[in-house]
């Protein structure tokens, strides 16, 4: 019971918040909504017996990826888009193609709700700690996948400081010489 | 006691609400965080998966999802500076070198 209060409590935050994300006008606004949606989020995981995701999604995308949207935010000035329209033309069909979506995925997941129901029989973690759990299980099964991600993130890194040289007005990267 | 299906339908509502994010807002900073709030709704999934199955493989999937949005955060606000620097518009509507 104690149990589906807290859920209650983090999906309602995590639901309102998220459409705050998309309804507000200024941008730093829609930061800090996103960051309580994450937050709660990681409550969320919390319930479900993921500590370790629920760190590493306080750690990484609270603490990292959400700092850098709030930084980039600041770089953009935004007080030309505050007075602008929030919404392109197509918000209609947005909302069709949204209705459509939404009813598809909650038709199917009470037409399968039948397929969730799994044997009681639940296996013990083979070692104390959920942290201890998935790391044994990412560096002894899924090592190379891991070794794939880093790369994947070298990647990202270079991309990100290449695109954000100094451009000039013609549009070709400038070379520092 | 909390089901399946109440993460489920947590998750596709937040799913929902990112796409709608990303199909009407005109702002490509908005568009981006619309972007994350569905691979947080992918997470919730693949963990709710993970506990239900008393299997671990779902946490550690969740954990490349999060390197995965972390490298398009980057590589996405990359772009929108430079975007910036040559245009002095975050209006995605603006952006249309590529339109005949």
């Amino acid at each position: 019971m104690l149990q589906l209060v807290i859920f209650y409590i983090f999906a309602a935050i995590a639901v309102v918040s998220a459409i705050m994300v998309i309804t507000r006008r200024n941008a730093v606004h829609s930061a800090m909504f996103l960051a309580a949606t994450l937050l709660s989020v990681a409550g969320v995981f919390l319930s479900l017996r993921a500590e370790f995701l629920a760190g590493v999604q306080v750690i990484v995308y609270v603490g990292g990826i959400l700092v850098l949207f709030v930084f980039v935010i600041m770089l953009v000035p935004s007080d030309r888009v505050i007075f602008e329209r929030r919404y392109n033309r197509q918000g209609r069909i947005a909302l069709i193609t949204a209705a459509v979506l939404i009813g598809e995925l909650v038709y199917a997941v009470i037409q399968g709700r039948d397929a969730f129901v799994f044997p009681e029989e639940t296996l013990e973690p083979a070692v104390e700690g959920n942290s201890q759990w998935v790391g044994t299980v990412l560096y002894q099964n899924y090592l190379l996948p891991f070794e794939i991600a880093s790369i994947l993130l070298l990647v990202a890194i270079i991309g990100a400081v290449v695109l954000s040289k100094k451009s000039k007005p013609g549009g070709e990267i400038a070379v520092e010489e | 006691m909390v089901s399946l299906e109440h993460y489920l339908i947590l998750s596709v509502v937040l799913f929902t609400i990112g796409v709608i994010g990303v199909l009407s807002r005109r702002n490509i900073l908005i568009i981006l965080m619309s972007i994350e709030l569905m691979m947080n709704a992918v997470n919730i999934n693949l963990i709710a998966f993970s506990n239900q199955l008393q299997d671990v493989i779902g946490q550690v999937f969740a954990v490349f999802v999060i390197v995965v949005a972390a490298a398009e955060a980057a590589v996405g606000l990359g772009i929108v500076i430079a975007m910036f620097s040559n245009k002095e518009t975050v209006n995605v509507g603006e952006i249309d070198l590529m339109k005949w």
